[in-house]
């Protein structure tokens, strides 16, 4: 390392701080979808194609997620429907 | 009744075979008679790490099967009284260990020793989810790296949800974090992530950090667990892991830059 480098690695970002935020990201985006039952991607299907047969949406129009609040557990289905 | 000891990972290339050898070296070194079993089928090292596979008669899957008694398949390590290793079979049936063929002879171990540690394959599948059902304790190896971080806390995942202690709704396999290969010099330079920045991402406890060293290699090529090297890094840091694992309070070693000298500095050290 020449005195050059020295000087230029200072300003350089360190990638150690954007391996960490990137982790922080992802590990907690997926601890969030471990607990979710296996059987929610084939619900969301499901719903879909029955939502088709009145509507024409996308398959990103449906959402579902489930949320663990203490004893009960909430179904939330999200369903963005098309501008008339 | 033995502790059952899972080494796991997720990714491949950590150093869970090098962590088993050590871990489990250690703790014979100390009194405990303790046995080290590779589940790691169609793939078997932990018999080269360890310095016995020239002594491989019968294997794991021989006494699944019943093709072999334990006492035969057991192989009693050359240097400590107490030492004993289990090799995987080299079959490439992929379906060659049960869950049930695996409490058989966990279970007949559990009578016999203090420690059983279980050298687990890479990846998620069945030898890896086999190895850590039966477990107490986990020790969860990582390397300070992207995708080592974010396999290691997909098995913290798995280990609280796929084993035994969880589907009997037991205590929760006890979890340890052990760093690998981390290089305290490029951890000051901002190139690699630090412990701190590890624990806080996946937190678990610490139970070592295992600086890179070249000691590994070295072990490694001549059968010897590094953990018996004890003039090196690698050796001692594995050494204070066990004592950890004993409950005894270590102090964390090996985590700073080494103070070059002058000298050094113009010449170059030489490891």
């Amino acid at each position: 390392m020449n005195i050059f480098d020295f000087f230029r690695d200072r300003k350089k970002g360190n990638t150690a701080s954007v391996a960490k935020e990137r982790l922080q990201i992802i590990v907690a985006h997926e601890r969030g979808q471990r607990n979710t039952p296996d059987y929610l991607p084939a619900l969301q299907k499901e719903l879909v194609e029955v939502i088709r047969k009145y509507v024409a949406i996308d398959n990103d129009d449906v959402h579902v997620a489930l949320e663990n609040q203490g004893s009960c557990s909430i179904l939330e289905l999200n369903i963005t429907l098309p501008d008339r | 009744m033995a502790k059952i000891i899972v080494v796991t990972s997720g990714k491949g290339g950590v150093g869970k075979t090098t962590t088993s050898a050590a871990i489990g070296t250690g703790l014979a070194l100390r009194g405990h008679k303790t046995v080290i079993v590779d589940f790691d089928v169609g793939l078997r090292n932990l018999d080269l790490i360890m310095g016995c596979e020239r002594r491989v008669v019968y294997d794991f899957v021989n006494v699944v099967n019943e093709e072999a008694n334990l006492q035969q398949a057991l192989i009693k390590d050359k240097r400590l009284e107490n030492l004993y290793v289990l090799a995987a079979s080299q079959t490439r049936d992929k379906d060659a260990l049960t869950q049930d063929g695996v409490e058989k002879v966990l279970t007949e171990l559990a009578k016999d020793f203090d420690f059983v540690i279980c050298d687990s394959p890479a990846g998620i599948e069945k030898g890896a989810s086999l190895a850590m059902y039966f477990a107490d304790e986990a020790i969860v190896v990582t390397n300070p790296e992207v995708s080592s971080v974010r396999d290691s806390d997909r098995m913290l995942g798995l280990l609280s949800s796929k084993s035994r202690r969880a589907a009997n709704n037991e205590e929760p396999i006890k979890e340890h974090l052990l760093l690998t290969r981390y290089n305290p010099e490029r951890v000051s330079k901002g190139e690699m992530l630090g412990v701190e920045d590890v624990e806080e991402i996946l937190a678990i406890r610490l139970l070592g950090v295992i600086p890179e060293s070249t000691a590994v290699l070295k072990a490694s090529n001549s059968g010897v667990p590094v953990i018996l090297d004890d003039q090196s890094d690698a050796g001692q840091a594995y050494s204070d892991a066990v004592d950890r694992l004993l409950g005894k309070e270590m102090p964390h070693r090996f985590l700073d830059v080494k103070k070059k000298g002058w000298m050094e500095r113009l010449f170059g050290g030489r490891e």
